[in-house]
C-alpha cells in the first residue's frame, strides 16, 4: 500500500505516522510491556515514559487513585535517567519497534530539560522531542514551567537550541488561558503542541479520612477529562498555526475523529491503555469503518474540520 | 505472561465472613502461585487486582475478601456471568527456593495464593506446613482444604476462638514447627513480626494500589535492595533478602 492510498496516514512535522495512534508518555513505560501482548509497530508511534537527567523513583505510595471515569496518579516522574534510557531502554525497544519512538522529556530547570534533550537529540529511534512542562506530581519543576508564559518559553528555546528533531510542547491544563502558554511556545520557536496533560485532582478515603494518596494530589485522566481536552485542542488549533497532538480520555475510534475536528494532527491514548492494554490496537482496526460511518475519506482531512464555516 | 480474556463465572459464593470465592472458566496464562489476576468490574474504571487462589486446564478461582465497592459488587456477580480479566500477572512465588520442609505464612485475605502453593509444593514431593492467621473462628477458611492437600496447618486467631490465641507469629513460637524455607502473605504489620520470628530466608507478596497491574504505570514502584521495582510485574514475590525495610510504612 503506497502512502496516497493509506485514509489513516497523518504527518507531523515531516514526520509521517501510519496512522493518527500515538500511546501517550507514561502508560506505555519503554514499549517492551506491551510489545508482549501485540505488534507495537501497528501504532503511529509512542511517547516513552517522561525520562529526566537522572534516575528518580517518583513519590511515595499509595500513588494510583480511582476515580469515577479516570484516575488520579502521582507517580513523580519516576524513570531510570536519560542514559539509562538510551543505553537500555532504546535497544531494547529497538528489537520490538522499527518506527520513531517520541521522547517525553521532563526536567527541573532550564538546564536539566536542555541537557536531556541534546542527549536524545543523537538518537536516531527518537522522531521528536515532546517535553513536559505540565506534570503535577513533581516539585520546582514539570507544571510550574507550563503555567507561566514565560518559562514555557525559556523551556521551549533551550530546547530548541540544542535539537534539530520537531519539539512538541507538552502543556498542563491547570491554566487559566491556555492559548497564551501555547502562544509563548510557538513564539519560542516549538514546532508543535501537545495537550493535555492531567488535570490536578484529590480522592479522600473516607475510613482513614486522609487523601489516598501519599502525595495528597494527583494528576486526573480518563474519560471524564475528555470534553476539557477538546475543548483546550480546539481553543489552541484556533491561535496558533503549529501541529497539535491532542490527548486526553480518548478511548475509541470515535474519541479520536473528534479530537482531529478539534485540530488535533494526531491523538494519544493515556489511561486507557492501562485498563484495556489492547485499546490502540483495537482503535486502529476500528478506524476505517468508524470513518466510513461519518463518510470521512482519509484522517488528514479531517484536522481541525470543527474550525469550518 | 499478561493474557487478556473473556471468562464464564462457574460459581461466586461466601465461604467464610466478608470472604468469597469465584470460579471461572476460560484461556488463562496462570503459570506460578502467587500471581494475579486483574478483574474489570461494570461501573468502576480501574481493574481490581485478586490473587490466584488456585489454577487448571479449564480455569481459575480467585477468594477474595470485600473490602469496598469493587468487591462488592463483585461479589454479587452471578453464575453464567462474564467478566474480561487480565491473567498470568506478576512473578509469583519460586518454589525452586523451598527445600524439603517449606513454611507458608498467611493472614487474612493473604490466605488464598496459599492454597496453588501449596498444591505445588506438595506436588514437587516437599513436606509443607502452613500457619493461619484470621481474627475470629468466622474468618477462618481454606482449612480443610489445606489439609486435604496433606498440609499440615496451623491457626491463630486474635480472639483465641479457633487454634491459637494471637498472630499467626505467636503460633509459630508456641508450636515451632522445623523449616527449610518460608513463603508469606499478609498485611506489612504481619511482615515485621514474621521478620522476627523466622529463622531462615523466605518469600513475600506485596500489594498496592496499582493503576494497570501489568508494568506500564509505575504506580506501584517499590524500594528494594536491587533497585525500584514494580511490585505488580517484578512482584509481588519478593525475596527477603531483597527487601529494605526501613521503606516499607
Amino acid at each position: 500500500m503506497n502512502k496516497s492510498e493509506n485514509r489513516l496516514g497523518v504527518e507531523l512535522c515531516g514526520l509521517c505516522l501510519e496512522n493518527p495512534i500515538i500511546p501517550a508518555s507514561g502508560t506505555f513505560g519503554y514499549g517492551c510491556e506491551f510489545a508482549e501482548l501485540y505488534d507495537i509497530n501497528i501504532l503511529g508511534s509512542f511517547s516513552f515514559k517522561g525520562t529526566t537527567l537522572e534516575p528518580r523513583f517518583g513519590n511515595p505510595t499509595p500513588r494510583i487513585a480511582e476515580c469515577p471515569s479516570g484516575m488520579l496518579n502521582s507517580i513523580g516522574l519516576q524513570n531510570p535517567g536519560v542514559h539509562a534510557v538510551i543505553e537500555t531502554e532504546l535497544p531494547r525497544l529497538q528489537k520490538v519497534f522499527n518506527k520513531k519512538v517520541i521522547a517525553n522529556v521532563g526536567g527541573f530547570s532550564v538546564e536539566e530539560y536542555a541537557e536531556t534533550a541534546a542527549l536524545l537529540d543523537e538518537c536516531g529511534q527518537v522522531g521528536l522531542i515532546e517535553v513536559n512542562i505540565s506534570c503535577p506530581n513533581v516539585h520546582n519543576g514539570g507544571m510550574s514551567f507550563g503555567t507561566d508564559p514565560k518559562a514555557a518559553a525559556q523551556v521551549t528555546s533551550a530546547v530548541k537550541r540544542v535539537t534539530k528533531k520537531p519539539v512538541f510542547m507538552k502543556l498542563s491544563p491547570n491554566v487559566s488561558d491556555i492559548v497564551s502558554i501555547a502562544k509563548a511556545c510557538e513564539d519560542a520557536g516549538a514546532d508543535g503542541i501537545s495537550l493535555i496533560n492531567t488535570l490536578l485532582g484529590m480522592r479522600i478515603d473516607l475510613r482513614s479520612k486522609k487523601p489516598i494518596l501519599a502525595n495528597k494530589m494527583g494528576g486526573f485522566s480518563g474519560p471524564a477529562v475528555f470534553p476539557v481536552a477538546v475543548r483546550m485542542v480546539y481553543q489552541v488549533y484556533e491561535a496558533v498555526k503549529l501541529p497539535i497532538i491532542g490527548m486526553g480520555g480518548v478511548s475509541c475510534a470515535e474519541d479520536v475523529i473528534e479530537m482531529m475536528l478539534a485540530g488535533a494532527s494526531a491523538v494519544q491514548i493515556g489511561a486507557a491503555n492501562l485498563v484495556d492494554p489492547l485499546i490502540c490496537k483495537t482503535i486502529i482496526e476500528k478506524l476505517p469503518q468508524t470513518m466510513d460511518k461519518y463518510g470521512i475519506k482519509n484522517l488528514k482531512d479531517i484536522i481541525g474540520g470543527a474550525h469550518n464555516g | 505472561m499478561l493474557k487478556q480474556s473473556i471468562f464464564k463465572v462457574k460459581e461466586n459464593g461466601r465461604i467464610a465472613d466478608s470472604i468469597f470465592k469465584m470460579r471461572l472458566e476460560g484461556e488463562h496464562s496462570f503459570g506460578f502461585p502467587g500471581q494475579f489476576a486483574n478483574v474489570k468490574l461494570e461501573g468502576f474504571y480501574l481493574r481490581r487486582p485478586i490473587s490466584v487462589c488456585d489454577f487448571d486446564n479449564g480455569g481459575f478461582t480467585l477468594i477474595y475478601k470485600t473490602v469496598g465497592h469493587g468487591t462488592d459488587k463483585m461479589s454479587a456477580i452471578r453464575e453464567g456471568a462474564e467478566l474480561d480479566i487480565l491473567t498470568g500477572l506478576g512473578n509469583g512465588y519460586n518454589t525452586e527456593k523451598s527445600g524439603d520442609k517449606p513454611l507458608l505464612i498467611a493472614g487474612g485475605s493473604g490466605v488464598p495464593p496459599m492454597y496453588a502453593l501449596a498444591k505445588a509444593l506438595v506436588n514437587e514431593g516437599k513436606a509443607v506446613t502452613a500457619a493461619l492467621g484470621f481474627n475470629r473462628r468466622e474468618d477462618v477458611y481454606l482449612v480443610d482444604e489445606l489439609s486435604a492437600l496433606g498440609v499440615r496447618v496451623l491457626c491463630a486467631t486474635a480472639d483465641g476462638s479457633f487454634g491459637e490465641k494471637g498472630f499467626v507469629t505467636d503460633a509459630l513460637r508456641a508450636i515451632a514447627p522445623e523449616y527449610s524455607f518460608f513463603y508469606a502473605c499478609g498485611p506489612l504489620p504481619m511482615y515485621k513480626a514474621i521478620r522476627e520470628t523466622v529463622k531462615t530466608e523466605g518469600q513475600y507478596s506485596f500489594e498496592e494500589r496499582m493503576g494497570c497491574g501489568f508494568g506500564a504505570c509505575m504506580g506501584c514502584s517499590m524500594k528494594t535492595r536491587t533497585g525500584a521495582r514494580r511490585i505488580c510485574k517484578d512482584g509481588p514475590v519478593f525475596d527477603s533478602s531483597d527487601i529494605l525495610w526501613e521503606e516499607l510504612r
